[in-house]
């Protein structure tokens, strides 16, 4: 528990960044998952087929939301293709936290992932765990 | 504690295997009974005991094996049956659990009885097996759907039976007690006003079963499912009780060996009740567990049960009361509720306050309880729940409070 709860997550989860909406986004999508009821909206700005500005939503726990604060001081300034091949595993080293044996806590810190490729794709709906 | 005297708990624990273990360096404390119970030694032995000595078909062979499971099972069917005050072991169905149960009499009872324009009534406490199958049984026959409300403490706006119980409506599903709320809701009463209106009523007793005297004679009620798993039997069973002469006019629900009588190359003819309702080989070694875990629970006594889950349910209200940001939803007395809890604790999402209790040894769950509807009326879309039971203890409360305090601090 305590690996999972370490001082950057709680930070993110306090202050996330990136937190709110954008007024004419290129790309909007939002992300449900059923089991915890959490939800997770990203907003895109693309620009030259660069992610100029990015803003994150929703309400969930604390995996949750530090995942999306940092997937999106990751991805801003990221060109869309490099994005869009953007991996569970890259995402699992950035936030840094051992969730491998976790299916359900692994689904949470998922969940912004799955609204960022759904949204770049154009699709309602990936499946970022069998990657 | 001088509060459980007249009940030896620490004895009761001793009987089950899993409750010696430590999680995360501390003893667990399993405060979630309302999902699935723990097994005791007794009930593990029999699931063991079958497999090493008497393994068999039943209904079949006429080997020794087989004539002694064929024996166990159905001794298990009386068993049950007079737990739930059945008049006769005929009125008793196997099946896989109470989702199975209502999906059995949306599908069998359902579509012989219902027609275009029918109403079905639910409540919006009840768990999605006691709506889902409705919604199909509606969609099916052109029925539809009306759902009684709740007050502000939890229970079923009774008034609303007024307008919503019809002449066109069929039949009432309703939870004999609450997963998440605790409500214990009054199903004689229920039953009297249904039947005033020519309705069938179903009861959901997957919360109730394992945790006070339940008896059909007493409710009234025409239909009563439950599951095997949540009352110290193994998962992979549970039953249907049905009024004698509603079950045998039913048709069969899956086809299959066993609930035939004659088998002809374009039709077939049907057994007598239950066996018609319990196609192919059924979970001989969990139903004849099953019967074991009724033992277990009469030896210690559903009275003597229910008064110790009120005693700790009263001392849980008093000190979850004491926590500062926790809102607690359901019923805050102890009066017709059971010792289920599910709250909120402000700032702390439920995934993670379950994350925190378990760091602690503190097993509870988090989520939508299968309640979809109701946590849209509660507006909260996730819930911590800690559920007790006949093992559970006022310490492991202690215990909970105080991780309660420690998910505070470290979310503040």
């Amino acid at each position: 528990m305590d690996d999972i709860y370490r001082e950057q997550i709680l930070e993110h989860a306090r202050y996330p960044h990136n937190f709110g909406t954008l007024e004419q986004p290129t790309v909007s999508h939002e992300e449900y998952n059923p089991l915890c009821g959490d939800r997770v909206r990203i907003d895109l700005l693309i620009e030259d087929g660069v992610i100029a500005d990015v803003r994150f939503s929703g309400k969930g726990c604390a995996i949750s939301q530090a995942s999306a604060s940092m997937l999106t001081d990751e991805i801003k300034g990221m060109d869309v293709e490099t994005a869009k091949a953007f991996s569970k595993d890259d995402l699992l080293t950035l936030i840094g936290i051992p969730l491998s044996k976790n299916p359900t806590r692994l689904k949470c810190a998922l969940l912004s992932l799955k609204a960022l490729k759904a949204g770049l794709y154009g699709v309602a709906s990936v499946d970022v765990d069998d990657e | 504690m001088s509060i459980l005297s007249q009940f030896d708990v620490l004895a009761i624990r001793r009987e089950f295997p899993i409750l010696q273990q430590e999680v995360n360096g501390k003893l667990v404390a399993f405060l979630d009974s309302a999902a699935s119970s723990q097994k005791p030694r007794q009930v593990i032995d029999c699931l063991e005991d079958y497999y090493r000595r008497y393994n068999a078909n039943v209904h079949r062979g006429v080997y020794k094996f087989s004539e002694e499971a064929t024996f166990a099972y159905e001794r298990a069917r009386g068993k049950v049956a007079r737990f739930i005050g059945a008049t006769s072991p005929r009125e008793l169905v196997f099946t896989r659990n109470a989702t199975e149960a209502v999906n059995l009499v949306a599908r069998a009872w359902g579509d012989a009885n219902l027609r275009p324009g029918d109403r079905i009534l639910l409540t919006l406490m009840e768990h999605h097996s006691n709506i889902v199958p409705w919604q199909m049984l509606a969609a099916r026959v052109g029925a539809s759907l009306d759902y009684l409300s709740l007050d502000g403490e939890g229970r079923l706006a009774l008034e609303e039976l007024d307008t919503k119980l019809t002449e066109r409506t069929r039949l009432v599903a309703v939870a004999h007690q609450s997963n998440v709320l605790g409500t214990i809701n009054p199903v004689a009463y229920l039953a009297e006003r249904v039947h005033a209106v020519d309705a069938k009523l179903l009861v959901d007793g997957a919360q109730s079963v394992p945790h006070m005297p339940v008896n059909v004679q007493e409710l009234g009620c025409d239909f009563l499912v439950f599951s095997g798993h949540k009352m110290c039997g193994p998962t992979g069973i549970g039953g249907l009780w049905a009024r004698r002469e509603i079950l045998e006019a039913m048709p069969p629900f899956l086809g299959g060996g066993s609930m035939i009588k004659v088998v002809e190359l374009d039709h077939s003819t049907y057994a007598d009740v239950p066996a018609r309702f319990e196609a192919g080989t059924p979970a001989i070694a969990e139903a004849i567990a099953l019967g074991e875990a009724v033992d277990f629970l009469n030896r210690v006594g559903m009275a003597s049960i229910r008064r110790h889950e009120v005693e700790l349910l009263g001392y849980a209200l008093e000190r979850l009361a004491e926590v500062t940001g926790l809102t607690l939803y359901g019923p805050h007395t102890t009066e017709q509720r059971g010792a289920v809890f599910s709250f909120t604790l402000e700032g702390v999402h439920p995934h993670d306050v379950a994350a925190v209790l378990d760091s602690e040894g503190v097993a509870v769950r988090a989520g939508h309880h299968c309640t979809q509807p109701l946590h849209r009326l509660l507006d909260v879309p996730a819930t911590t729940r800690a559920s007790l039971y006949i093992y559970n203890t006022a310490e492991e409360i202690d215990r909970l409070v105080a991780s309660l305090e420690k998910a505070k601090r470290l979310f503040a």
